[in-house]
């Protein structure tokens, strides 16, 4: 068999496939945020605060209320995306007419304010949660447990899902429409302040379902969105803000990327990400798959 | 505007009934400051709880003896971060007269009181921070190390387990100077022990996916991986080996910073079996017992750590040292007293402060129980070994501390 | 237009200086020179922002490597830099120095943040608004990466212990009151320099960008000189603001470069009032005494800085100077009867 620089292919094709794990996560996530922004032109950063809020309410749902796994990755997403939209209502709303800097700040703000109150709450070094599928299959190569391939096969779905849904029905194309001519679109008797306070409920939905899928293999923390979301950003920024396959197709692809820099060069596997941004927007400021705005 | 602090921490005062007014007090009070973690991921090992240790060592000490005026302590939030730390004891010791300040866990924060505390000629007991640098290179005549350290830690652990049978190791490494530490003392246990280090590998930290770095463990075929890390890293690292059947594959591991909160948020299920180091178990005794008693009710119903039982051992021997000189004020003094007298409390029991700073007492090596074997909550640990005081710490020729002459 | 009639700024600040002269006798002097440190620091942020419409999310980057090089220089003054030879692969180039005095550390970390500035300027200027932002975190989290794992940093650990050497050979500022002054002098410094170059014509015509770039193109400007021009002051500021900083607490550590950092100034900048001559500064002191005075209620910091953030976001987007200014206008103009220019918008509104 062959060897590429002193790693066999065996690591190699593990690698591989926990990137694409990976990489499953970071889709669904910039999905969310793809979607926000693609939508509503705001850059939601109190989304990783939302993806740890889903992953939170998962296990509160258990604790306080007896409801398993399954249960959870339904109600969870909608009970958080509920308190999106509330957010969008209360404040977002409110920065329509202004520079999208001025949402990114106060989403921010929300950002600090959410983690700080679970923190005070529920302590820092992080609740347990049982895995609703243990064991796994050995491929040859790696170990696989049934509960990853399960994340990766939920995330393609409802990435697959949303893009239909936006690019290729009557409702996604009436929330384009809104998106370029709201007062037009209003004018047909659509109520469009109503459809972007559910799209940003969809995208938070979304975030906290990532959330769930996450509970049972990290440690339930306040800060795992903090941690998260400025590589989520990237990987927005990289697929084209606003682009949903861009966003699909980049958050798959930068985990398999960041995967192969854990077997070469470890170390490096926080920033290659921000490596590849800096030389996409360089070259191709709207990103590899969007559009020039 | 003027400058105090008293609402930089709030300060709890505990007046004895007789003070002796003819003591050498700086500003009449002898003032602890207990700093450290009490919102970050060493919250729960420190935190709060080390703030209620220091003040039940300093009203425990006052029901035994006479205390000689008033005795305060301040406590503060460092973040883990050297400049947020350094810039609270800077202004302890100028502005608001700490006379010591106590516990500071993360090794970076640790090493910049160090250098700080000396500076002032003021006391600095750590109980908190793992790197054995303090009672090495950098140490100073103002600084205890009180409760652990990274060689300890690696020699209890380390030594364990080769003798068990596990030569080969593999490394987990958080990829900053205390991953580092912890990583070398540990390698070299384990070289001459007779077992060797097959490789390693560093994760970024804080990390959130170790899947990959497990898996690279896995394929270098090593009997034992370590987990150079701590806090949240080591919890997922082991939450992931389980989901990975790294252990049904016939691998083990070994967390070689472990703490019982760690335990705590893992779970018996996932924690089981794992070896690890500490110097102070709640449920050793029954003086522990009664300790950690009293503690869960006033912490949220958590059991003390071995860092929080460690301040409370640190200041109680601090204010013993404090009223046999009758004075606060010369730091190096305080600590020079400190190591000439024997230690003895309730809960490390007898035990010594050798001259490079390092406190003495003997380390045990834990074993994380089965849930079937686990009698209630908090009931975690077996005891596998008690490693004797003389051969718990790194003999003091090999620090390399200059204050050794 | 967003500076109150000119002939204000200069009595305000004088008074300010005066205050700052006394300020030792009644505050700790440590905390008047973190605030000043950072002061300058959000001014320098603030130039780019409030005067170019440039919002940088990274510019922790300058801060923290200059902080860095200082430290370094004072502490150990041996350059190291790593070199690739084509036969023998890497080497080390190695310029063996004695630790430096402080002012000479201090110029050195900010001459080095200036050429940072212009690598990083060069490629960051040629996009805008969100973009710019995501190109400067892009690359201030690389700088950020080469931080953590350059030998010369100490990763984690940070370089401590920086020495305060006599400066210009004699003066000791071992003391902090002594210090204090130096470093207000660095401060009065920096800020007259932002203050002279917004007003010059040079200024004028960064503002002419902020409001139309278009037009400021087709008027024949070299918009993009200019642009780089105040970044690369904008760095440089900030990296005075960074390695004075590093003598101050005699530590540089990663906290200066992380991306909390830059988020951090763009607080103390809105908080105080974007694109105002004395906002970044008033931004700084509200935040820093805010850190410091309610330390004690731990976790709840976060909170309540996260709140002031929506609430300046959704109420008070012109920052607190802004916002007096905003209010001395509307009585001015009441008054004078008739109306003045002095109520204003935000820069970015």
């Amino acid at each position: 068999m062959f060897e590429l620089i002193g790693v066999s292919p065996q690591a190699l094709f593990g690698q591989l496939l926990l990137g694409l794990i990976n990489g499953a996560f970071y889709a669904l996530l910039s999905l969310g945020l793809a979607v926000i922004f693609g939508m509503m032109n705001v850059i939601n950063f109190t989304h990783g605060a939302q993806y740890m809020m889903g992953a939170f309410c998962a296990w509160m749902l258990l604790n306080y209320a007896g409801v398993p796994y399954w249960g959870a990755l339904v109600l969870a997403p909608i009970v958080v995306g509920s308190t999106g939209v509330l957010i969008e209502r209360l404040f977002i709303s409110r920065l329509y007419h202004l520079d999208h800097l001025y949402g990114l700040l106060l989403t921010f703000g929300l950002a600090l304010v959410i983690e700080g109150v679970f923190r005070s709450q529920y302590g820092i070094s992080g609740l347990p949660y049982g895995n609703p599928l243990p064991g796994g299959t050995n491929l040859g190569f790696m170990f696989l447990p049934w509960y990853r391939g399960w994340v990766v096969v939920v995330s393609l779905a409802v990435c697959l899902a949303t893009w239909f849904l936006i690019e290729k029905t009557r409702l996604g194309s009436y929330l384009r429409a809104a998106t370029e001519r709201p007062d037009l679109v209003q004018a047909f008797g659509i109520n469009v302040p109503r459809m972007i306070t559910l799209t940003y409920g969809f995208g938070v939905g979304l975030a906290a379902l990532a959330g769930v899928l996450a509970a049972p293999i990290y440690a339930i923390k306040p800060d795992i969105g903090a941690n998260l979301i400025i590589v989520v950003f990237a990987v927005v920024v990289i697929g084209g803000m606003g682009s949903i396959m861009g966003s699909i197709l980049t958050g798959f692809g930068l985990g398999i990327l960041e995967g192969l820099t854990k077997v070469f060069y470890p170390e490096a596997s926080n920033t290659v990400i921000f490596v590849v941004m800096a030389i996409v927007l360089m070259l191709r400021p709207q990103g590899l798959f969007g559009t020039p705005r | 505007m003027r400058w105090s602090l008293k609402a930089w921490a709030a300060a709890a005062a505990v007046t004895a009934g007789a003070g002796i007014a003819l003591a050498d007090y700086t500003d009449g009070v002898i003032k602890i400051g207990v700093l450290n973690d009490q919102s970050g991921i060493y919250s729960d090992v420190t935190g709060p709880g080390s703030v209620w240790a220091a003040r039940k060592a300093v009203e425990d000490y006052c029901k035994a003896n006479t205390c000689d005026g008033k005795i305060e302590v301040v406590f503060a939030d460092h973040q883990n971060k050297p400049d947020v730390g350094s810039n609270i004891a800077r202004q302890w010791y100028d502005v608001d007269k700490v006379d010591a300040i106590v516990d500071v866990p993360t090794s970076s924060v640790a090493l910049a009181i160090n250098t700080l505390t000396r500076e002032k000629n003021k006391v600095f007991l750590n109980s908190g921070a793992a790197t054995s640098d303090l009672t090495g290179k950098d140490c100073s005549p103002n600084t205890v190390h009180w409760t652990y350290d990274t060689w300890a830690l690696a020699n209890g652990t380390g030594n364990a387990i080769v003798q068990t049978g596990g030569k080969s190791w593999f490394f987990i490494t958080a990829d900053y100077a205390f991953g580092y530490a912890l990583e070398r003392d540990t390698a070299a246990v384990v070289e001459k022990a007779g077992g060797k280090v097959v490789g390693s590998v560093r994760h970024p930290f804080p990390g959130q996916d170790f899947s990959s770095f497990l898996l690279q463990a896995q394929q270098s075929k090593a009997q034992i991986i370590g987990l150079a890390n701590a806090g949240g890293d080591t919890i997922n690292s082991i939450k992931q080996a389980a989901e990975f059947g790294i252990v049904q594959g016939g691998q083990n591991l070994a967390g070689l910073l472990v703490f019982i909160t760690d335990v705590h948020a893992l779970g018996l299920q996932t924690a089981q079996g794992l070896i690890f180091t500490e110097s102070w178990y709640w449920d050793l005794n029954d003086v522990n017992r009664a300790f950690a008693k009293e503690f869960a009710a006033a912490n949220k119903g958590h059991m003390p750590t071995m860092v929080q039982a460690g301040v409370y051992s640190a200041v109680f021997h601090y204010l013993k040292a404090v009223h046999a000189l009758k004075s606060d004020a010369d730091g190096a003094a305080v600590v020079a007293k400190m190591k000439e007298m024997p230690t003895d409390d309730r809960l490390f029991g007898k035990g010594t402060i050798r001259q490079d700073g390092r406190k003495l007492h003997p380390m045990y090596l834990f074993e994380v129980k089965k849930p079937s074997e686990s009698k209630g909550p908090w009931d975690y640990y077996k005891l596998r070994a008690t490693i004797p005081t003389e051969e718990a710490f790194r003999p003091l020729a090999e620090g390399g501390c200059p204050l050794v002459k | 237009m967003s500076t109150p009639p000119k002939s204000w700024d200069m009595p305000v600040f004088a008074a300010l200086v005066g205050l700052a002269i006394a300020g030792p006798l009644f505050v700790y002097p440590v905390f008047l020179m973190q605030v000043l440190c950072f002061a300058l620091f959000a001014c320098a942020f603030n130039l780019l922002v409030g005067y170019v419409g440039l919002l940088s999310f990274g510019h922790a980057m300058f801060f923290g490597f200059a902080a860095y090089i200082a430290g370094h220089l004072a502490k150990v003054g041996t350059v190291a830099l790593p070199v690739w030879l084509p036969t023998m692969g890497k080497a080390w180039l190695t310029i063996p120095l004695s630790p430096l005095t402080p002012e000479i550390a201090i110029l050195a970390g900010t001459l080095v943040s200036a050429l940072l500035g212009l690598i990083v300027g060069v490629i960051a200027i040629r996009r805008q608004g969100i973009y710019f932002a995501m190109v400067t975190l892009a690359l201030a989290q690389m700088v950020f990466f080469l931080c953590l794992q350059a030998p010369f940093t100490h990763g984690e650990d940070g370089i401590q212990a920086i020495p305060r050497a006599p400066m210009l050979g004699a003066f000791d500022v071992r003391n902090d009151f002594i210090f204090y002054y130096v470093v207000l002098a660095i401060f009065c410094a920096g800020f007259l320099l932002i203050y002279r170059t917004i007003h010059s014509p040079f200024g004028q015509v960064l503002k002419a960008i902020r409001e139309n770039e278009a037009r400021a193109v087709s008027l024949g400007y070299a918009v993009d000189r200019f642009k780089l021009i105040a970044f690369v002051l904008s760095a440089t500021l900030a990296g005075l603001a960074g390695a004075t900083k590093a003598l101050v607490f005699q530590l540089a550590s990663l906290t200066d470069v992380a991306w909390q950092m830059s988020g951090e100034v763009v607080l103390m900048t809105l908080v105080g009032g974007l694109g105002t001559v004395f906002g970044p500064i008033v931004g700084a002191a509200v935040i820093l005494a805010m850190q410091t005075y309610l330390a004690s209620f731990g976790e709840w910091v976060l909170v309540i800085q996260g709140t002031i953030f929506v609430v300046t976001v959704l109420l008070f987007r012109r920052g607190i100077v802004g916002e007096l200014q905003g209010l001395a206008g509307r009585l001015e103009a009441k008054l004078a009867s008739h109306s003045t220019s002095g109520a204003h918008r935000g820069p970015a509104e």
